[in-house]
């Protein structure tokens, strides 16, 4: 049986679906018999969840502006060139 | 210039039309990825005006540069990549005065190292604001070292691979795996201590 520490190395791995279902196993073993490992899993997956789950704020309307302006003149100028 | 927002985003058809010389195809491209990649420079450079000139930079270079896309990566890893280029040079030039240590390290190698384990309360995306959400959140990733939040975001925010965020940024793929477990176990471990189960005994649901 892996240490708990062990197991925190692979953790990533554990979280990520494309690992092979051998080492999934492997590890899932360590996590169905260990309570402190499975909060832990349990709240990374969480943490991720909620991160990834956020939609990025909307920018500033100044900055927003400003991006357009500097955007407008950029193009102008190529038109101008071409 | 007034951007349209299309019903449907073909990223690839918008690439090709704006290469070919259509300006407004690439002010779409803008209006689709400008708030993520605003969101992506403020969080590694944690300054509004780096952020503001991080967004301005990677949308002028990458029209700047549109011929030398070739198409062999997503026209988004792109911008996302010249954006975290000139994040860097940002922090780089401010380095010293900003950077921003884990108050509390998580050693992953040391078995000493106390970690907060609890169990946390039921959704608690649904017992904030977005307001609050989006302001715990973002303390949580400023407490990490520019390294780290570079990591997490390009891995679980930008969804990149290992190896496109190692090629990013220029560091091998061992520690790009070891920066993003260090940065999840830090964010972790902020985030339970906001929304850890009051009261209760952590090991109840067991």
């Amino acid at each position: 049986m892996l240490t708990c520490k062990q197991f925190l190395q692979e953790l990533n791995d554990y979280l990520d679906p494309s690992t092979d279902p051998a080492t999934k196993c492997h590890l899932e073993k360590h996590v169905n018999e260990c309570p402190n490992c499975f909060v832990l899993v349990d709240t990374t997956k969480k943490t991720l969840q909620i991160y990834k789950g956020v939609e990025p704020q909307t920018i500033p309307e100044s900055v927003k502006a400003r991006l357009w302006k500097a955007l407008e003149k950029k193009i102008a100028a190529r038109k101008a060139q071409a | 210039m007034t951007p349209t927002t299309t019903a449907t985003f073909d990223e690839s058809d918008l690439v090709a039309k704006a290469k070919a010389g259509d300006a407004q195809a690439f002010t779409e491209l803008v209006n689709h990825y400008e708030r993520k990649i605003y969101r992506l420079a403020k969080h590694i450079t944690q300054n509004d005006e780096d952020a503001e000139d991080v967004l301005q930079e990677a949308f002028l270079k990458a029209y700047e540069h549109l011929d030398g896309f070739k198409g062999d990566s997503k026209f988004y890893t792109w911008i996302v990549r010249i954006a975290v280029n000139e994040a860097l040079m940002k922090l780089r030039k401010r380095k010293g005065d900003r950077t921003v240590s884990l108050d509390e390290p998580v050693e992953t190698g040391e078995e000493t190292v106390q970690r907060e384990i609890a169990v946390w309360e039921d959704n608690p995306e649904q017992r904030y604001s977005r307001e609050e959400m989006q302001e715990i959140l973002d303390s949580a990733v400023q407490t990490l070292k520019p390294d780290f939040r570079t990591v997490f975001m390009l891995r679980d925010i930008e969804e990149m691979s290992t190896e496109e965020t190692a090629e990013t940024l220029g560091i091998s793929i061992p520690a790009v795996k070891s920066r993003l477990l260090r940065a999840r176990l830090a964010l972790r471990e902020k985030l339970t201590r906001q929304f850890r189960r009051k009261g209760e005994d952590v090991f109840a649901h067991l």
